[in-house]
């Protein structure tokens, strides 16, 4: 780009309609409307770059990995460990054998509680997590303290929905052995101070896993610089497919663990009486893998870094303003967290309207949303609502979508009119 | 797509906005809870019998639009009726919720209004959350039901 055109670079408004037309599945009508699709957090839509890759892969490449003297292995191997090197320098982690891929952020989750959970917890240990965790980032360490009589701890959260620091610095103490805390809420989009959160609980000694999977595709991630212990995050949440995630490990601390499962690829050498483990990450990654997901992941990655993730938070962060201000005209319309440090998530409840009314009639008119719980039943005992109607945000949502948004939450408000 | 006005017609909204019976029933003779974790609606379902006929029935708990106007149809309905009578109307109700067609529409009177739920398949656990607790207290199940 020459300097005269950088200079007259348009705003992030007209880069997001050039950026939905990436993205074939926004073409299409729902309901005999446009789809305004507002269910990002839930899972985001795939651009044609990201489709072409896995298409590309089963026609040209497809073969398994790390065993194979021919060819196609060799390339389809090359692709795979080229993937993890992309992942590595999206969050910055020291080296490629602190990447694992796993299916999702849930299972990188549940790997963490039982393999680093086994050896390390143990009866009158605390673990540490807060108020709006979903519930992947619960039910883990509920099954890892039940089987180990470890402690559960939670760091409570004020009306907001923002992470109460001086609650949490009391409830961390020498007894705290692990903290797990998601770093973006997904039912209220609450950005967490993961990086002192993180300081404070090494102070104590303690392990920290940030649940990243609201955060990458949102804001930049560099877990050097958070120096957090696990980091885990799906791939379909950022523009990739389904099926597969990550979890970065300090390699010292994935180097002591054992293994999660065991079966190929996983181990060194195998006899009857004894066997040996591969190095990492291979020793976490049982079995063949998700080779399409990983290298469609790659191009995942690589499609939101030639955009920039600054780019994207600006675009995302102006779109939740107008969002917010649109919502305060709004009679009865109450925003479920309203935290200071937030991103791409609107969640409300109508006065007097169900949450699943109002996503029912939203979709009448093409805007698809998210009604619920959203995996967070704790977080909805809090505030004491049985559910929330959530819209999210992506780099290719527009204030025409919000637009729609709020013409739709009219209809919603009209209909239930007395 | 159907028309938003035949999942909700007028007579949902005012059954959602004036729930009828929509009180505890202390002593019932038969009672139980109701749960749908997918939208967090929750219900009570309270009976009563005299002679072997619902002699009162109501409800409590919270719950969407749908679910509260089905709940509070359902009370309507079902007095006066037999157990008998009563499992046979749920599963004429629930055929025409879940799009089988109903075998005696004309049977199921008011009811009827929601056969719009057909349509939305993620919609019919709503409209059938109610029911299914009725005949989970008539069954006397100590375990709260739940639509999953």
């Amino acid at each position: 780009m020459s300097q005269v055109n950088a200079l007259q670079r348009p705003p992030h408004r007209f880069d997001a309609e050039k950026w939905r037309g990436d993205f074939p599945i926004l073409r299409q009508q729902v309901n005999g409307r446009p789809l305004v699709y507002l269910d990002n957090a839930a899972t985001s839509q795939k651009p044609q770059v990201v489709i072409d890759a896995e298409s590309s892969y089963y026609s040209q490449t497809n073969s398994n990995i790390h065993r194979g003297v021919h060819r196609l292995s060799e390339l389809a191997t090359n692709q795979f460990e080229a993937a993890r090197g992309k992942v590595r320098r999206f969050i910055n982690a020291a080296s490629d054998r602190e990447i694992i891929f796993v299916r999702g952020t849930t299972e990188a989750i549940n790997l963490v509680a039982q393999s680093y959970g086994a050896q390390n917890i143990k009866a009158g240990d605390e673990i540490v997590i807060s108020t709006m965790e979903h519930h992947s980032n619960i039910v883990p360490w509920q099954l890892l303290c039940e089987r180990t009589g470890a402690v559960l701890r939670v760091v409570p959260i004020n009306d907001d929905g923002e992470f109460l620091f001086d609650e949490y610095r009391k409830l961390v103490n020498e007894r705290t052995k692990f903290v797990a805390v998601v770093h973006v809420s997904n039912a209220l989009g609450s950005i967490n101070p993961v990086k002192k959160i993180i300081e404070l609980a090494h102070r104590f000694g303690a392990r920290v896993l940030v649940d990243g999977a609201q955060a990458v595709p949102h804001l930049a991630v560099d877990v050097q610089d958070l120096d957090c212990d696990f980091y885990a995050f799906s791939s379909h949440k950022i523009y990739g497919p389904t099926g597969i995630g990550v979890l970065y490990g300090k390699a010292a601390l994935l180097n002591a663990m054992p293994p999660y499962q065991g079966g190929g690829d996983m181990i060194r050498q195998v006899t009857f009486e004894k066997s040996t483990y591969n190095e990492l990450p291979y020793k976490f990654e049982a079995g063949t893998p998700n080779i399409a997901g990983v290298i469609t992941l790659g191009a995942a990655l690589d499609y939101v870094s030639a955009i920039g993730l600054d780019a994207i938070a600006a675009h995302e962060h102006e779109l939740l303003e107008y969002a917010t201000a649109s919502a305060a005209e709004v009679p009865g319309m109450r925003l479920i967290g309203t935290a200071r440090a937030k991103a791409s998530i609107l969640s409300f409840v109508l006065d007097g309207i169900h949450p699943h009314d109002t996503g029912t009639i939203l979709d009448h008119q093409g805007v698809a949303i998210r009604t619920g719980h959203h995996c967070a039943m704790p977080l909805m005992a809090r505030f004491k609502v049985p559910a929330t109607a959530r819209a999210s945000f992506a780099l290719y949502s527009t204030r025409e979508d919000v637009d729609a948004l709020f013409a739709g939450i009219a209809k919603v408000r009209q209909m239930f009119a007395k | 797509m159907s028309d938003l006005r035949e999942l909700y017609q007028e007579v949902i909204f005012d059954h959602n906005r004036k729930p009828r019976n929509f009180r505890k029933l202390d002593p019932a003779d038969r009672l139980a809870e109701g749960f749908n974790p997918l939208c967090g609606d929750q219900i009570t379902v309270y009976v009563k019998f005299d002679q072997g006929v619902i002699s009162d029935v109501s409800f409590e708990g919270s719950g969407c639009a749908i679910s509260t106007a089905s709940a509070s149809l359902m009370t309507e309905a079902l007095k006066g009726k037999t157990e008998a009578e009563a499992r046979a109307l749920f599963e004429n109700f629930h055929s025409a919720v879940t799009n089988h067609g109903c075998a005696k529409c004309e049977d199921l009177g008011k009811l009827e209004v929601l056969a719009g739920v057909a349509e939305y398949p993620s919609r019919v656990k709503c409209a059938t959350l109610a029911w299914h607790t009725f005949t989970a207290a008539l069954d006397q199940k100590d375990q709260p039901v739940t639509t999953e």
